[in-house]
Order: C-alpha cells, then structure tokens, then sequence
C-alpha cells in the first residue's frame, strides 16, 4: 500500500466535517470511573486509530458511540443526530449508516456467510433475494473472502476469514462510518497487514470513515490519518502518529517509542 | 496494485458525492429508455444507493439486449454506492454480452472507478454452488444417514465402555475420585430436583386414585384401589417419570455445560494438562446420577403412595390405616425391588447419552442447542425403551 498518499490530503480545519462529535461523556459502572468528561471528533473520511493501556475504556467507547451501552452523562452525535436522546426516527436511520465489525466477528453462527452477509439488507431494503445474493457476494469479494467460502458456516472459517467476514457484514449496506474493534488481534502478521491494506484501500474506494480501536502499532503507522490516546479517563492527546513522540506522558511515551513502536516506524 | 491505484484516485469525488446527499434526502433512482434507429439510450438517474435500489431493481433487469448499440447516460445519478454501482456493472455485462458496444457516458470520475472496482470483482464470481438434488442424491443421503446413525451407535457403545472402565477404576482406587465434584453434582442432580419429584409422585398418586376410584365403583371394588395406586406406582410409574423428569433436568444440563467447554477448548485444555476429561466431568455426573436416582425415585414412590391414600380416603373413604393395612398385605416389597432395581440402568443411560451427546458438539454455540436437544429426546426415548424390556424380561420371570 501506498502509505504516503494517504497521508498527505489536505486537512485544513475549514475543510473538515465531524462525523462523530463526543462531548463530556462519562461512563461508570458502580464504583469505576472508565470516563469522565470525554471529548472527541471524527472527521469525515479518516481513520483515527483509538489506543490505549488495558482497562482504559477503548471497547467501552465504541460500544457507547454505537448505542451499547448507556453512558452516565455527556453527549454523542453522529453525523449531526444526538444518538443518545434523538428521536427514534432519526436514530434508526443513523444505525443504517454505519457498520460495526466486533473483535471475534460475531457473525450469526447459524447462517452461512452469505447470509450473514445478506442479514442486514434483507432487513432494511426492499430488494430482491436474487440481488441481495449477488451484493453480498460482491462484498465477500471486497473483503477478499474465496467464493467458497460463501456457503461455509462461520465455525468452518479460521479467525482471520471470520475478521474479514465480520467487515464485510458491516459494509452490506455501503455505511458512512465503520467501527472496527480490533481488527487485526490475533492475526499473523501477514494477515494483519493485508487486513491493513483491505482496510485502507476500501477506505478510499468507498470513502468510508473509519473508528478503530486497535493495539497493533504496525496498524497505526500503516493506515491510521489520526490516533486518539485513551489515559486518565479522557482522550489524553490526538493527532497524527508523528506527533505522539513529542507527547510528554509517561504511558504515550512508552508506547510509542517503545522497541516495538520503532521497528512498526521503520516499516511504515 | 493496479488495484490498489484505481482505488486511490476515488476517495475525494466520493467525499464530495456523500457530503452531498448525506444530509438531504435520496432521490428515487429512475431508469428510462429509448432507442432510435442508431441505438438505444438508456438514462440513469436520482441516488443510486443499495437503500432505494428497489424502485429500480426490476427496471434494470427488464431491460435486455437486441443486437444494438446502446448508451448509458449517467450525467444525473447524484451518488452512487456499491450495490448501485452492481447493478450498472451488471447491465453493461449484460447488455455487452450479446457482442453490442456498450459506453458509459456523463460519468463522474468516481462513479467510474468504483463501477471498475465492482465489475472486477464480479467477474470473479460464478454461479451460486446449489446442493445437488434428484433421486440418486436422495438416495445416497439416506445412506450417508443410515451409516451415520451407525457410527453414533458404535461410538456411543465405546463411550459407555469408557465410561464403565473409569467407574471400576474410580471404585479400585477412590482416592481418584473427585469429591467435592461429586457432592456438588448431588446437589445439583438429586437434593435440587426433590420438590419437583416429590409434587410430582404426589399428583400421579392423586390422578390415579381419583380415575380408578370411579372404575372401581362401578363394581363396587373400591377397596382395590390401593392394590393399583401401590402396584402401578412402585413397579413402574414413580421410578419411570422419575427418570424422565431427571432426564429432561439434568442430561440437558449435562450436555450444555460440557459442551459449552468444548466449544471454549477447555476440554482440549485439560487433555493438555493431562487431566482426563472422563475422569474429571463425565465420572462425577454419572456417580451424582447413579446415587440420587434411586433415592429421587423412592421420594417419589413415597409421595405417590401418600398422594394416593389422601385421595381415597376423601373420595372413596379408605382410611390410611385400613390402606396400610392393605399395602403391606397384598403388595410385597417385592414390588419396590421391581421398581428400584431399574433406576440405576436409568442413571447410566442418562449420564452416558448427556455426556456422549456433549461430547459431540463442534465449533458453534448453536451446536450446544442442538446436541442438548438430541441428548434429551434420546435419553427419554432410552429410559422408556429399557423400561418396556425390563416389563417384558419381569413378566417372563414371573415377578
């Protein structure tokens, strides 16, 4: 993949859209403060990576953006829906608009691929089963699934075909924004690059927006426009990857100038 | 790469498309055609998105090839997605197939590219695979499912023998056993099933005095009934429900716990560590069922025979001390043995069903549901199938 094309769009403050506004959320679950206060954009056609130390409330946040879980306090929009207390309405049509790939695919275990694929369409269009069959196997092709494989269950897949399967469900219904849980755990480091490279390259086929929560550095170098740092409860610091160096925090640091974070540098 | 390079060029046209129409509403997509003497033209136009694709859908697949050349004018299509970009991929292939030039015209550079994109995957697509049928077919799967039906028989033969031989060895050497495993499967198996049990002896109890107190007016041989209620209950009734009632209880939760671990590969885990896992789970569950069964079933005859004397003493007058006095006048303890005799035959068949059916889940959760089925549906149909040839190996006896 062409990493530096990706790198170098404009992105002036003027130009930029937030496709995902968080404001002062605060999620609790008894006693345990994962958020307070938290605030965070998503701009319209990026892809912001979210890291961040075990327990810090990177799964919490996506589950919460996409109407999971129920924060404590704060506000979420969603290209320009209040997601939390908008009307039901308008939050059908923004659960329409976007795809969430879970970590271990949890594709529906008894139905093919096909028709996990096929799920949502049959669900919230009026198209013909001969058409939906022939989208969903368009995006298993996307995603760069076999055609065999359409008719496998997903208990026959190996774990990265079922991370490749989960992306193409997310994408059925061609969504604005696409959550991504990470996406590349437990994938061999082949696999996780050409996960990377699918990513990135139907990111700028599809103009998608893209959320990712990921602990691969090799994925951030890669494919990330943006990454959001998640410590003490808030996002800690957001930006390109080149500036989280200059980060004075003790975790950022660690992490990104860590001997794993230079040899992902050296790579990407 | 080239691929790749397509790809690239699209991402602003696309942006600048969405950022258009995201917010106002979609237009319904039209298609209209018309052909003249030099060719057909065909107009596209309005949001070409998978969400209103069916107002069109049909429109598209009407339109067939006659031989001319055609020209597909895109000029008013305000956005496009991948399964609007389908279909136009599909109606150029289509439409191009019958050897007529097909062009694409007033396209935005990003439409143009992501219909690339999409036919170039299409073309790598054939025909769905579809089951094979016909006679042959039918045929052979009743084969594939007779054989099937007998390599389960085979293997759950074995697994019985396994089971068997770590139970004599469990016996040999008790210091193997696993203790608390045990005491709490009890719990689980026997001490949690006794109101269940026990409410239900007494209702068999009531139901039969209650339906033979009426035949047995009519004869005046009322007094009979306790022959019935003690005969029917000890010999058959309270141990058999009794068995079906666990079966249902516990061989389903058998099956769902161990399999459940299968499917997480906590059984591979323990085969690493070098723990048997007939040893660890299924020897625990069969000992729980072959010590509670019979003590269930003897609550539950007790309760039947309580259940069964309330009832004629209020509907046919036969005090409980003249129905004891019958019960152990004409009713031997011989009867209980009959009754008891069988219970731990039930405990095996539902123990080893359970853990076997468990045994046999793969990969889904879905998996879990049906083994958990199977195991129950099986383990009755068992206890009622070896209760039928007890009855007939007692009536040869002449017990």
């Amino acid at each position: 993949m062409d990493g530096t094309a990706l790198k170098d769009r404009p992105k002036s403050d003027t130009q930029r859209e937030a496709v995902i506004r968080v404001r002062n959320l605060t999620n609790q679950f008894g006693e345990q403060v994962v958020h307070e206060n938290l605030n965070l954009d998503v701009w319209r056609g990026e892809v912001l990576g979210v890291v961040g130390g075990s327990g810090t409330g990177k799964s919490v946040l996506l589950r919460t953006i996409v109407g999971l879980n129920k924060p404590k306090a704060g506000s979420i929009e969603v290209l320009g829906v209040d997601v939390l207390n908008g009307p039901e309405e308008d939050r059908q049509r923004i659960e329409r608009s976007w795809g969430v790939a879970f970590q271990d695919g949890a594709l529906f275990s008894s139905l093919t691929v096909l028709q996990n694929v096929m799920a949502p369409l049959r669900e919230h269009t009026g198209i013909s089963e001969s058409l939906m069959a022939a989208l969903g196997g368009l995006k298993i092709s996307l995603v760069g699934l076999p055609h065999l494989s359409c008719s496998k269950f997903p208990s026959e897949l190996s774990g990265g075909m079922r991370k490749r399967a989960a992306l193409a469900r997310a994408l059925s219904l061609d969504p604005e924004i696409v959550f991504l849980d990470e996406p590349t755990a437990g994938l061999d480091p082949i696999g996780a690059a050409a996960y990377d490279d699918l990513i990135g390259e139907l990111q700028h086929a599809l103009g998608l927006t893209v959320f990712m929560v990921t602990h691969d550095l090799d994925s951030l170098y890669a494919i990330c426009d943006r990454i959001a740092v998640l410590a003490e409860k808030r996002v800690l610091v957001e930006g390109p990857i080149e500036d989280m160096t200059k980060v004075d925090h003790p975790w950022v640091q660690e992490y990104f100038t860590g001997p794993r974070a230079r040899a992902a540098q050296q790579k990407g | 790469m080239i691929r790749l390079k397509i790809l690239a060029c699209l991402n602003n046209s696309i942006a600048v498309t969405r950022r258009l129409t995201s917010h106002t509403a979609m237009t319904r997509p039209t298609i209209t055609s018309e052909s003249d003497a030099t060719g057909v033209c065909i107009r596209i136009a309005g949001d070409l998105r998978t969400q209103s694709l069916d107002h069109v859908e049909e429109d598209f697949a009407a339109l067939r090839p006659n031989g001319q050349d055609v020209v597909v004018d895109m000029a008013q299509v305000q956005s496009l997605d991948t399964g609007g970009a389908w279909l136009v991929a599909n109606l150029v292939q289509r439409l191009g197939s019958s050897g007529a030039q097909v062009r694409l015209e007033g396209l935005d550079p990003a439409h143009s590219s992501l219909i690339e994109t999409v036919s170039h995957n299409i073309s790598e697509m054939t025909g769905d695979e579809l089951p094979p049928r016909g006679f042959v077919n039918w045929v052979a799967r009743i084969g594939e499912k007779t054989f099937g039906a007998w390599q389960d028989t085979l293997s759950i033969v074995g697994f019985l023998g396994l089971t068997l031989h770590r139970l004599v060895r469990t016996l040999i050497m008790p210091w193997r056993l696993r203790r608390a495993a045990l005491v709490s499967q009890m719990e689980q198996v026997g001490f949690k099933a006794l109101p269940i049990v026990s409410l239900m002896g007494f209702l068999i109890g009531v139901v039969l005095a209650f339906q033979g107190a009426t035949q047995l007016k009519q004869f005046g041989a009322e007094i009979f009934v306790v022959e019935l209620i003690s005969i029917s209950i000890l010999r058959e009734l309270g141990i058999l429900l009794t068995a079906i009632i666990v079966a249902g209880r516990s061989g389903s939760a058998f099956t769902a716990s161990i399999g459940s671990m299968k499917v997480q590969e906590e059984i591979d885990a323990m085969r690493t560590l070098g723990l048997d896992p007939i040893e660890v789970l299924v020897i625990p569950r069969v000992l729980a069922l072959l010590i509670m069964l019979p003590i269930l079933g003897f609550v539950a005859d007790m309760a039947g025979l309580i259940g069964g004397a309330l009832m004629s003493w209020i509907d046919l007058g036969v005090s409980p001390g003249m129905f004891l006095t019958r019960l152990k006048e004409n009713t031997g303890v011989a009867q209980l043995a009959v009754g008891m005799i069988k219970a731990p035959f039930f405990a095996l068949v539902i123990g080893v069903i359970a853990c076997w059916q468990a045994m046999q889940v793969k990969g889904s959760s879905e998996s879990v549901g049906q083994r958990t089925t199977a195991s129950v549906v099986q383990s009755i149909f068992m206890v009622i199938a070896i209760d039928a040839l007890f009855s007939i190996f007692f009536s040869e006896l002449g017990v």
